[in-house]
């Protein structure tokens, strides 16, 4: 209590807490942080925006004394009543300020947790370490209320659990109570919720924000997110290429950006609709859904294609679909228990449609992809694509529809092979092909594809790690579109890409989709940037399809309560921004515990 | 947990199972036959009868096969065709030397290789943590028979400070015997500790760049603080399954070693074997070197259920 009045007291005096002078981080010749200045205040909350490789992780290491030993650095990081000087203090000292004055919390809930030990006992190390309390019974009756004051359900038991017993959103809330444990005067949270779910990611984000509010917690917050910096933070740092291009209050920054880079960045954050939605959009009739049978969930509507409405003649002048999918079931068996991986699913894509599958980890989304593609075969249901019956399809009419379907897939630093040339990855789905080629004209398609894609040909003999991941991805939509497939399968294609490097494979996407009039089947968790390309929306949840219809109605109003949960929950800059001078009132001023 | 525990004693006695029944199998298909080994090849066909009769060869090859693996849980290996003499004494008082031997060689190359290893990741930019690799390279590529003579050449025959082979059974005069010990087990154990150190070396490395060692650093703990609690624990999980492939390689490396310092091991029993064609100690031996190496596998995964949280059934 007393550190908290002292703290609130500190506040009052308005004087800094940390105050970063000229710090700057090297790597042998090539500077990675410029030199920087930064203070925050005492309750201050301060977002650090920037991309990948921008320094905002080095940076925030700095402040915890916990950069790599490889790197240099140079300038001072200030705690006051503490050190005027972390990141030259003696091991020692700076090992009695982490996790008692200074705590972090990192980006992966997964790898963040020793495996081997209960989390408890990894919650009240940090307590055990600084000996913050005199006995063990002190220790464990802390650590039940902190794992409470994270929300997290039957503390008792959690005590023993491992992590590997926890899901990713359960990890990071251990990861807050540990943080939280010694209340801090300062929190860095290294990009916290990128790797939860959008619905966790708002407990999550809901969780932090209340405790560092009602503690008067100053914050650090690095995020590549602007709508979550927006909601979590008083004041925001944009940084490109190791500088700091511009700060200021979150308002300020986002409505009126001053630097090109902001401008930019808020540009790319703000994915509008494509053409493509209006272009075909109002006439096509919803023919997805889940659950022909009985105890059919809301949102579907009707039994798949056995009405349809006029107009929707026009548009598919061939009456076949391209895709049909019906009573789809993917069940994985294991001898303890049985995993529903796709119950029930219905779907009809018809040549041109663009079909957005959204839903969150473990829905089901990959699955039904992966079986479309071939790469999965279905425990019941049919599945035809291009005519070929997948589940019953002999080897050579498979090889033939994955000519017709190919499929671009998240990570472009896991999915081309390191020892093979960007040539040799492109060229290869045509070997083998149907229509044999010969060397030559191999060539030639490769060529082609790579410079629609904007790869000039000229690096074709290159290595994929010569490659930006933008640019690796562009290669693995060249690989897909080799072949001169009908359907385009493109599962979280730009998850693993920084805002701007998106917005631009996004628009690559969708001009190779006009111009080739492919039909596109793409997964993601991000609503914006299926919204951007597709007119179609599909929503799982568990395995079903819980809701389907055009992009405009799925979005504008949505007939499910879990999609309703998930459009609220994804976090729109404009939405926070537009919430912003309610809160900021009291911004400054943390509530009195 | 008591599932897990289940399913591996059961693949165990499988494995082993089938092990005695290729084992037994191998050792028939050779060519030779032990009464005419017995008898010399001059015998007439009545006296290899005799002779097969009296070692039961003539009955049927399941009903050999029962008679010989029913002993082996008990101890008992049968009579020795060539010596007439009962197996198992001889045998076993052997293993027993051999198992002194390698198990502290393997000690003490742990003893080495741990601290070693770990300090070698630790400094691993720095000239002592280079300096541990390249050592430890010269180590692996040196055979141990070799070390094991230029250890006699210079500690027993230059130095004259220790006894240069033979072997004293501890019962008898425990000094004689630790010093009789030291020079083969350091020249068994020296491949090894190079080995395990770059083995440790990689797991140490691999541990620190995880991310809970950041997340331990940054509650407060120190570098060392981290490796002791949040490190060594991880680090052995790979270590130990090294260690069980590498204590089945021991000994058999031990075979050469035994005949390097003249101890009476199962190695040197097993080339006398041989080399008598003594086809039932033969096989006797090659099944306890089977067990040995099955047991110590068997030890690994269920060490491994008690380390890692992970390998058990999750609830």
């Amino acid at each position: 209590m007393t550190a908290t009045q002292a703290r609130s007291a500190g506040a009052s005096r308005d004087d800094a807490l940390v105050t970063v002078t000229g710090l700057r981080v090297d790597a042998g010749p090539d500077r990675l942080v410029h030199p920087l200045d930064l203070t925050i205040r005492a309750g201050e909350r301060v977002g650090l925006i920037g991309e990948s490789g921008s320094g905002k992780t080095l940076t925030a290491l700095s402040l915890i004394g916990l950069l790599p030993d490889e790197l240099r650095h140079g300038g001072t990081v200030a705690l006051r009543d503490s050190s005027d000087d972390l990141l030259n203090a003696p091991e020692r000292e700076l090992c009695g300020l982490r996790g008692r004055r200074i705590s972090m919390v990192f980006q992966e809930p997964m790898t963040a947790l020793n495996p081997l030990m209960q989390v408890g006992k990894q919650v009240s190390e940090v307590l055990t370490q600084h000996r913050t309390l005199p006995n063990r019974r002190e220790v464990r009756e802390r650590v039940l209320g902190l794992l409470e004051s994270v929300r997290l359900p039957d503390p008792e038991r959690l005590l023993r659990a491992y992590p590997h017993q926890l899901s990713g959103g359960q990890r990071q809330r251990i990861m807050l109570a540990m943080a939280f444990a010694n209340d801090p005067d300062l929190l860095i949270c290294d990009e916290p919720t990128t790797a939860l779910d959008v619905t966790v990611q708002r407990q999550v984000l809901d969780l932090l924000d209340e405790a560092v509010r009602s503690r008067g917690t100053s914050l650090l917050f690095v995020s590549h997110d602007l709508a979550v910096v927006a909601r979590t933070c008083d004041r925001v740092l944009v940084m490109q290429h190791g500088r700091v291009v511009e700060s200021g209050s979150v308002t300020d920054v986002l409505t009126a950006p001053r630097h090109d880079y902001t401008k930019q960045l808020l540009a790319a954050s703000r994915l509008e609709p494509t053409a493509g939605g209006a272009r075909r959009g109002a006439g096509s009739p919803p023919e997805t859904g889940s659950g022909a049978g009985a105890g059919a969930p809301t949102g579907s509507e009707g039994p798949a294609g056995t009405e349809r409405p006029a107009g929707a003649a026009e548009l598919s002048e061939a009456a076949e679909p391209l895709i049909r999918v019906s009573g789809l079931h993917r069940t994985h068996r294991s001898r303890r228990r049985t995993v529903h991986a796709l119950k029930n699913v219905d779907l009809q894509v018809r040549a041109g449609d663009r079909i957005g599958i959204v839903g969150e980890s473990g829905s089901g989304k990959t699955t039904l992809l992966k079986i479309l593609a071939g790469l999965d075969r279905p425990t019941s249901g049919s599945v035809s694509v291009c005519g070929v019956d997948v589940a019953r399809a002999s080897k050579r009419s498979m090889r033939r529809l994955r000519e017709q379907l190919q499929t671009v897939f998240q990570d472009p630093m896991g999915s081309l092979d390191p020892r093979m040339t960007v040539r040799e990855i492109v060229e290869e789905p045509l070997i083998g092909h149907s229509g044999a080629r010969s060397g030559r004209e191999r060539r030639e398609l490769t060529a082609r594809s790579l410079e629609s894609v904007g790869i000039p040909a000229s690096a074709a003999e290159r290595y994929p790690h010569q490659f930006s991941g933008g640019q690796r991805q562009r290669i693995s939509i060249a690989r897909a579109l080799v072949t001169d497939p009908d359907v385009l399968v493109a599962d979280e294609p730009v998850s693993a890409l920084d805002v701007s490097v998106q917005a631009q494979v996004l628009a690559l996407l969708n001009r190779l989709v006009d111009e080739r009039g492919l039909t596109l089947l793409m997964v993601s968790h991000d609503l914006a940037v299926v919204r951007h390309l597709c007119d179609r929306i599909v929503v799982m949840r568990h395995g079903e399809v819980v809701e389907a219809g055009p992009a405009e109605r799925v979005y504008g109003a949505p007939e499910d309560d879990y999609t309703r949960a998930l459009l609220e929950a994804t976090p729109s800059l404009d939405r926070v921004l537009a919430e912003k001078p309610s809160r900021g009132g009291t911004g400054d001023r943390p509530p009195q515990p | 947990m008591i599932r897990a525990v289940g399913g591996r004693v059961l693949r165990f006695v499988l494995t082993l199972f089938a092990t005695s029944v290729l084992v037994f199998a191998f050792m028939r298909i050779l060519p030779g036959d032990p009464a005419e080994v017995v008898l010399g090849t001059g015998a007439t066909e009545e006296a290899l009868e005799r002779t097969r009769a009296e070692f039961g060869l003539d009955r049927p090859l399941a009903e050999q096969y029962w008679d010989w693996v029913s002993g082996i849980p008990v101890g008992d290996f049968g009579v020795s065709f060539i010596t007439g003499e009962d197996i198992s004494p001889v045998v076993l008082d052997r293993l027993a030397v051999s198992l002194i031997l390698v198990v502290s060689a393997m000690a003490l190359a742990l003893l080495v290789a741990v601290p070693l290893g770990t300090w070698a990741a630790v400094r691993h930019r720095r000239a002592d943590g280079i300096a541990i690799s390249a050592a430890t390279q010269f180590g692996i590529a040196v055979p141990n028979f070799l070390a094991g003579m230029l250890l006699v050449a210079v500690f027993a025959l230059g130095l004259g400070w220790l006894p240069a082979n033979s072997w004293m059974p501890p019962a008898y005069d425990p000094v004689q015997f630790v010093l009789h010990l030291i020079l083969p087990v350091v020249a068994l154990a020296a491949v090894q500790a190079a080995v395990m150190t770059r083995y440790v070396r990689t797991a140490m490395l691999d541990v620190m760049g995880e991310d809970w060692m950041r997340t331990a650093r940054a509650k407060g703990l120190s570098t060392f603080q981290a490796l002791r609690r949040h490190g060594l624990r991880n680090a052995a999980l790979p270590v130990l399954t090294v260690s069980g492939i590498q204590l089945t390689t021991l000994v058999i490396g031990a075979v050469v070693i035994e005949q390097v310092f003249v101890i009476p091991g199962i190695g040197s029993e097993l080339l006398t074997a041989v080399a008598g064609r003594d086809l039932l100690t033969v096989q006797s031996v090659v099944m306890l070197l089977a067990l040995i190496t099955l047991t110590v596998n068997f030890t690994v995964d269920l060490l491994y259920l008690v380390l890692d949280p992970r390998t058990a059934v999750q609830r």
